[in-house]
C-alpha cells in the first residue's frame, strides 16, 4: 500500500518535469504538443483511491494550469478523464474489470491500446474545446485535438515501454 | 439528518469532481473573459524560477544567432552615430525614436508560447524593476506585446499572437488605421481589421502602431502587408500582416515606460466624470 503511494507521487513528480523540460518545448508544425502527462491517470491503479485520484489529476492539471499560463483548461480536462476512467475501463476491458489484475504498464494489447486511446481522445477533445472556448473555431479544434492526440499517444507508449518493470 | 450524511457519504467522489469541476471551469472562463488579471499566471515564485532555470540551459544553444542579431543592432546604431546629419536615414530605421533611455527597460524571454489561440510570454523582470501591467513589449525588429500579470521577480506579457489581444495601427505611408488582431492560424501573420475602403493599400506597404494607444509610441513596426481582403459584411479592408518578428524566436526584448500614462488617463477619466 505504501509503495504504491510512494511510486504514484514519484510518477506525479517525474511526469511533470519531463513534460514541463521536454515536451512543452516539443511541437511539431507549430501547434501539436505530445501531452504524455496524463499518464499518470492512464497508470493509476485500478482500484486505488477514487477521491484521490480526482484530487490529484486537478493537481496535476492546475501546475500545467500554472506554467502553461491556461486558465483551468488542463486541470478541467484531467479532472473530466479522471472521472469517466471506470467507464473507459468498463469499455475496453470488459464489465469484470474490477476482478481482473489489469496491469497497464506491459506489453501493448488492444485492450490497453483501446483504453490509452480513448483516454486520450477524451482528454485531448476537453481540453482543445476550452482553450478555443468559441465553437466557430470547431473545425480547428478537432484537427489540433487528433493530431495531438497521435502524437501523445505515440509518447506515451515509448515511456511506458521505457520504464516497464524488468521481467528477467 | 443522518440520510444528508448518507448521501454526501455515498456520493462522496461525484460531490468532489462536481466541486473542483467548477472551481476549474471559473478559472477557464475567468480566463477567457476580456478583462485582465488572472488568478494563476506564470508570472510566479514557482514557474518562473524553473523557466528562468531552463532558460539558462537553453541560451548556450542559441548564442551565435543572439551574437549575430545583436552585431547587426550594433551595426545599426553606429550607422546612425556616423550618419547623424542624414536624418532621413535615421527617421526610417530607428523605431523607437523620441523615448527617452531611461524609460526602456531590457528584459529577456523566458518562456514563449505560440502553439494556441492565447498565447503569452513570461519575461524575467517584474514589479521589482518597475515592470507595471498595460506596459508595451517590442524588441528591435518590431512589437512583442503588452505586459499583463506581475509579481515582484517575472512579469507575463500578452503576446500579439492572442486572439484577445488588440492594437491600435496604422499604414506608415498614409496614416489610415484599424485595429491589429490575431485570428489564431499562422504564428508569422496577424491581421489589421477595419481600414477603410477609402485608404489606397498596396501589398508590401509597411504597418506601424498609430499614436492612438497610450501603451505604444508611435511608429513602431510591425510587418508588412501581404494579403488584402474585402470584408463583406463591413465594407472596411482586412489585411493580412506579415510580421517582422519571429514570435517564435525571441530572445531580449524591450519593456516601454510611458510616463505620461498616468496624466492621460486622469485626464479621461475627468472627462468620464464630468
Amino acid at each position: 500500500m505504501n509503495s504504491t503511494l510512494l511510486s504514484n507521487i514519484f510518477r506525479f513528480i517525474l511526469l511533470l518535469a519531463v513534460q514541463i523540460v521536454i515536451f512543452n518545448n516539443m511541437t511539431f508544425l507549430g501547434f501539436i504538443m505530445p501531452l504524455p502527462y496524463i499518464l499518470f491517470i492512464i497508470l493509476y491503479p485500478v482500484n486505488g483511491n477514487r477521491s484521490g485520484l480526482i484530487l490529484a489529476s486537478f493537481a496535476l492539471g492546475f501546475i500545467m494550469d500554472v506554467f502553461l499560463n491556461s486558465g483551468g483548461t488542463h486541470a478541467t480536462a484531467c479532472l473530466v478523464l479522471a472521472y469517466i476512467r471506470p467507464s473507459i475501463f468498463k469499455f475496453s476491458f470488459g464489465i469484470s474489470y474490477e476482478y481482473q489484475t489489469i496491469k497497464l504498464n506491459d506489453v501493448l494489447t488492444p485492450e490497453r491500446f483501446s483504453f490509452i486511446l480513448l483516454s486520450v481522445v477524451v482528454h485531448h477533445f476537453t481540453l482543445f474545446l476550452l482553450e478555443a472556448f468559441q465553437i466557430s473555431f470547431f473545425l480547428d479544434i478537432l484537427i489540433r485535438a487528433l493530431l495531438s492526440a497521435v502524437f501523445t499517444i505515440i509518447s506515451c507508449i515509448i515511456i511506458i515501454y521505457l520504464i516497464k518493470p524488468n521481467k528477467r | 439528518m443522518q440520510q444528508i450524511f448518507n448521501f454526501i457519504f455515498k456520493n462522496s467522489n461525484r460531490l468532489l469532481f462536481l466541486l473542483l469541476l467548477c472551481i476549474s471551469f471559473l478559472l477557464t472562463i475567468q480566463s477567457h473573459s476580456y478583462h485582465r488579471s488572472k488568478v494563476i499566471s506564470s508570472a510566479n515564485f514557482l514557474s518562473g524560477g524553473v523557466y528562468q532555470q531552463i532558460n539558462d540551459v537553453s541560451e548556450y544553444l542559441n548564442l551565435r544567432t543572439e551574437n549575430e542579431a545583436l552585431a547587426l543592432e550594433n551595426a545599426r546604431l553606429k550607422s546612425i552615430l556616423f550618419n547623424k546629419k542624414d536624418t532621413s536615414y535615421l527617421k526610417k530605421m530607428d523605431s523607437i525614436v523620441g523615448i527617452p533611455a531611461d524609460d526602456i527597460l531590457v528584459s529577456k524571454v523566458i518562456h514563449n508560447s505560440y502553439n494556441v489561440h492565447e498565447n503569452y510570454l513570461t519575461l524575467n523582470s517584474g514589479s521589482n524593476d518597475g515592470v507595471k501591467q498595460d506596459m508595451g513589449v517590442v524588441n528591435n525588429l518590431g512589437i512583442v506585446g503588452i505586459i499583463d500579470n506581475t509579481s515582484p521577480k517575472f512579469a507575463t506579457v500578452v503576446s500579439i499572437l492572442n486572439i484577445k489581444s488588440q492594437i491600435n495601427a496604422k499604414i506608415k505611408k498614409s496614416n489610415h488605421f484599424g485595429s491589429l488582431v490575431w485570428n489564431g492560424k499562422s504564428t508569422g501573420f496577424v491581421q489589421l481589421i477595419d481600414v477603410p475602403r477609402l485608404a489606397s493599400v498596396r501589398k508590401g506597404d509597411t504597418i506601424v502602431t498609430g499614436g492612438q494607444s497610450v501603451i505604444f509610441p508611435e511608429n513602431i513596426n510591425i510587418g508588412t502587408i501581404h494579403k488584402i481582403y474585402i470584408d463583406n459584411k463591413t465594407n472596411y479592408y482586412t489585411l493580412d500582416i506579415k510580421l517582422f518578428n519571429d514570435m517564435t524566436n525571441l530572445g531580449h526584448v524591450y519593456i516601454i515606460k510611458s510616463k505620461n500614462r498616468e496624466e492621460l488617463n486622469n485626464l479621461e477619466k475627468r472627462n468620464t466624470n464630468e
